[in-house]
């Protein structure tokens, strides 16, 4: 993807006639960011191949403005569908990110809600609370976790709609202002937008956050204690790859944050193992090291391997 | 008479594009944007009605130029003015304030003298658009 390329135009226009593709991209550095994308989340080739190609369309979509050739800013609106904890929300940032060094949105932050920032409780509650949320996160991207949420078919006077209503206004005529972020399962987003097209005809690029592999899942695993400086011994590896295998089999899987949970339970097995004998002296080799016995006191193995299978 | 009052009284009327760089540079700051307006331009006035709550953690003016936008919409026949709240220790009040709307007429003031005793002289100013009742003073 980084060949060395130079455009040319038939050059009718006073803007330059010539850009440096090479300059641009190193200019905006999202290089930068996309690597880092790369390097820092596992798995997820296809939202990174769609980050990419999004990336490169709004990086000539900047070259085309300098010529002269651009005609308004392009929709940017996102939906992202996927399970629970296939890391939407990291992603989300990162987007931010790259909006911002291409100079599509003005700041880069993320303001992330759920229904209950966008929704009153009564009536005329909910125009002033959409709009509090969309004021801050103007400039910026806004993310609205969980979106199928505003909708609620079942109860015909609630007040969902009147947020949805100011959502698609906002969306439609601040589009330099603003993007619009929309996340949850792929099968409740499918029929949240089947019952609101409007959504569906503003939002320009829908990525598919696939599940993690068991490997990905233990990469996930290994990267997350590294930065806490934590240690698995190789048993204890071998053990939390049981421990995935057993913990998908059962419900409220959530992917990377069901990951993030279990090492949380995991580091403090590990402390009270280390505190049950206080006439100890522990090197620090003792206290970064996770051994399998921390991992086989889970739960899951008592009720996952035996029973479900 | 053209009133004025506030930052910036010695220019023109800013442009939507100076108050939202204004804006900005207020928001930069740390300071919370509000909105309020009024239809008695008294200089001594200083209970003009707020524009809903005012704009804490904004990022982006674009969020206030929405709500001025708006409020012209409802009160674009009254005085308008923007002022951005400085709330960290020691300051804790009105940092920048300066006025973004004013209605197409503006009829100015009536002196007023009073003879006192001793052939002294108190003086006064109405505004003549004050005479009408609160809300149908600038042909709205």
């Amino acid at each position: 993807m980084d060949a060395p390329l130079t455009t040319t135009t038939n050059g009718n226009d006073a803007p330059p006639e010539r850009v440096d593709l090479r300059a641009e991209f190193n200019e905006v550095g999202i290089g930068e960011v996309l690597d880092q994308l790369d390097r820092e989340l596992i798995g997820l080739k296809p939202v990174k191949t769609r980050i990419r190609e999004v990336a490169a369309l709004l990086l000539v979509e900047r070259l085309r403005k300098r010529m002269g050739l651009a005609t308004g800013n392009p929709t940017l609106h996102m939906s992202f569908t996927g399970n629970p904890g296939t890391g939407k929300t990291t992603v989300a940032l990162r987007i931010a990110s790259i909006l911002h060094k291409l100079g599509f949105v003005r700041r880069g932050h993320v303001v992330s809600v759920t229904r209950d920032e966008l929704v009153g409780q009564y009536i005329g509650h909910t125009a002033p609370k959409t709009k509090e949320v969309l004021k801050k996160a103007m400039g910026g991207v806004l993310f609205i976790d969980e979106a199928y949420y505003l909708y609620r078919p079942e109860n015909e006077r609630d007040y969902g709609q009147e947020a949805i209503e100011i959502l698609l206004q906002v969306m439609e005529n601040q589009r330099d202002d603003l993007v619009v972020i929309l996340a949850g399962y792929a099968d409740r987003m499918e029929k949240f937008f089947q019952s609101n097209p409007g959504f569906r005809s503003r939002i320009a690029h829908h990525i598919d956050f696939p599940d993690y592999t068991d490997g990905e899942l233990l990469g996930i695993a290994e990267g997350m204690l590294r930065e806490q400086n934590y240690n698995f011994t190789p048993e204890a590896k071998a053990a939390f790859e049981r421990y995935i295998a057993a913990r998908k089999t059962q419900p409220l899987f959530a992917n990377a944050r069901s990951i993030r949970n279990a090492l949380d339970r995991i580091r403090l097995r590990q402390a009270n193992r280390l505190i049950a004998d206080l006439d100890r002296s522990l090197s620090a080799e003792d206290i970064i090291t996770i051994e399998a016995g921390d991992v086989l006191a889970s739960r899951v193995f008592a009720t996952g391997e035996g029973g479900g299978k | 008479m053209r009133i004025t009052q506030g930052c910036f009284s010695f220019l023109p009327d800013l442009t939507d594009e100076q108050i939202s760089a204004q804006v900005q540079y207020a928001l930069g700051k740390g300071w919370a944007v509000n909105l309020e307006f009024t239809d008695d331009p008294h200089p001594r006035n200083t209970y003009w009605e707020m524009w809903g709550l005012p704009m804490f953690d904004l990022q982006d003016a674009a969020g206030v130029m929405m709500e001025l936008a708006e409020c012209r919409k409802v009160y674009g026949d009254r005085y308008i003015r923007l002022s951005a709240f400085d709330s960290s220790h020691g300051w804790e009040s009105v940092r920048l304030s300066f006025i973004v709307n004013r209605p197409k007429e503006e009829p100015g003031f009536r002196l007023g003298r009073q003879e006192v005793e001793s052939r002294n002289m108190r003086y006064t100013t109405r505004a003549y658009s004050a005479d009408k009742p609160e809300g149908h003073r600038y042909g709205g």
